[in-house]
């Protein structure tokens, strides 16, 4: 009995397995060997700017971002300068993706007609699949020169007073498909302060949220906390910044109120003096348009 | 008895493995284009898996969503982020037959017109489709060729008002690729 029911279940279990086999058999054969792939985060953060500050995100490669950045004047300048929509404070920037990991840009503000010049290195890029990192971290660094006349003329001015440097280390983390967060350490150098109890050193701790609302609106908030005490000359202040990101296909355009007059990263932290329970907030807004200069290959 | 159950076995064996012509390829060619009055929108995926039983017909194709490439960086992230959401939905498949696989000698060059029939998975959403393709013999090779339209609305790809003119509703796509037999 034993003998003859051996070979019909060996038979019948044969037949199972390749009637599973058959099914399954292409999908296996196509997935194996298969390297995992690297899976990369991509837009934790939609434009290069959170608000006012850097994202962590580079210019894509090979494309040219136009970045106009447009601050009006405070609100709570009344009726008579209409709330501030009769000052205006500019930035015109271009900025380049060279490869994923470095983007360089230039920048004119009308903030002390200062020009700044930047280099952003993208050093870990957050992704799961073959390679898993939890994290994107840039880090930026900028130099600022201011052109208006020396305050001064008589007396010996050098070239190097009129430059100030920023450097940051960008943190940051795309929390599903909705939430990103960043966590950006500032310092900022200035080569001549107005007193000697200013601090040319100058330490700020900077944090930016971005909330994705829809497929194309995103809320984002930032915050620049300077801390406590290196500057005395002037009543500076922290900066914060609440926003609104629209993406209507070529552009991103952004639109917040930010109590930091500036749009230099050297400025923001060293030189926002308007404390938002006051009522000096800047409506601003930056539009952004980019430009494919090095098209992939496919399309060459 | 047991001669007999191993007899079976070989002749199951044998049999299975000289029913199995497979062709298989991992870097089949898909482009889709699509074109507006106000833009051109054109990617290639260079990475498609397939693959095709010609004893059966049985074919499948397997595409990862965030291999498409684009001419710019821009309409790469929309498409992923916003149009197919490729971290929820990271692949596109094709399940189905070339119901006329009998009509194709894979032994003879030439070129045969395939009757493709399946289920095709976009965006998690899995339609019947029945279309016309080619399968070109050489030596040897497959070369598959089709090319068919896709109505985004069938696979709930949503296109906003505001860029409803830079967006064609209907999407070509072009299948290029060429297998290999599986030894």
């Amino acid at each position: 009995m034993k003998k003859r029911i051996q070979p019909v279940l060996i038979f019948s279990l044969l037949l199972l397995s390749l009637s599973i086999y058959a099914q399954d058999d292409m999908t296996n054969l196509l997935n194996q060997d298969t390297k995992p792939v690297i899976d990369y985060t991509s837009a934790t953060f939609k434009a290069t700017r959170v608000i006012v500050g850097q994202s962590c995100e580079n210019p894509p490669t090979g494309n040219l971002i136009f970045l106009f950045s447009h601050h009006f004047g405070a609100l709570n300048t009344g009726y008579e300068n209409l709330f501030g929509l009769k000052q205006a404070q500019v930035r015109l920037g271009l900025e380049y993706g060279a490869t994923t990991w470095l983007g360089f840009g230039v920048g004119l503000n009308t903030l002390q007609n200062t020009w700044d010049g930047f280099l952003k290195f993208k050093v870990l890029r957050q992704s799961k699949g073959a390679r898993k990192m939890p994290f994107t971290l840039t880090i930026f660094g900028s130099t600022s020169i201011y052109t208006t006349k020396w305050s001064d003329p008589n007396r010996k001015n050098y070239f190097s007073s009129r430059m100030s440097y920023a450097t940051q280390v960008i943190l940051a983390r795309k929390f599903g498909q909705r939430f990103s967060l960043q966590i950006a350490p500032t310092y900022v150098h200035v080569n001549l302060v107005p007193t000697p109890d200013d601090h040319n050193n100058i330490f700020s701790i900077g944090a930016g949220a971005r909330f994705k609302i829809s497929q194309r609106v995103a809320i984002n908030a930032e915050y620049y906390y300077l801390i406590p005490g290196q500057i005395k000359s002037i009543p500076a202040t922290s900066a914060l910044s609440l926003g609104v990101d629209i993406e209507t296909g070529g552009h991103v355009f952004q639109i917040f109120l930010t109590n930091a007059n500036g749009e230099n990263m050297e400025s923001i932290v060293t030189q926002t003096t308007g404390k938002w329970q006051n009522g000096d907030i800047f409506l601003g807004f930056n539009i952004s348009r980019i430009f494919t200069v090095v098209k992939p290959k496919e399309f060459r | 008895m047991k001669n007999l159950a191993l007899g079976f076995l070989c002749l199951l064996l044998i049999s299975s493995a000289g029913f199995t012509q497979k062709f298989i390829t991992k870097t089949g060619h898909i482009k889709f284009f699509s074109e507006s009055p106000m833009e051109k929108i054109e990617a290639h995926n260079h990475q498609v898996k397939a693959g095709l039983d010609v004893s059966t017909g049985d074919m499948q194709f397997i595409v990862l969503m965030k291999s498409f490439e684009f001419a710019k960086a821009l309409m790469q992230e929309h498409f992923n982020e916003n149009y197919v959401e490729s971290d929820k939905f990271p692949n596109a498949t094709f399940t189905g037959k070339v119901t006329n696989i009998k009509d194709v000698n894979t032994a003879k060059n030439g070129v045969y017109e395939a009757l493709v029939e399946g289920k095709l998975t976009i965006h998690g959403i899995s339609q019947q489709v029945k279309e016309k393709g080619s399968i070109e013999v050489t030596d040897g090779k497959i070369n598959a060729k089709a090319r068919f339209n896709i109505l985004l609305s069938n696979y709930n790809i949503k296109i906003p008002g505001a860029v409803s003119n830079n967006i064609s509703k209907s999407v070509e796509i072009t299948v290029e690729m060429i297998l290999d037999k599986l030894n």
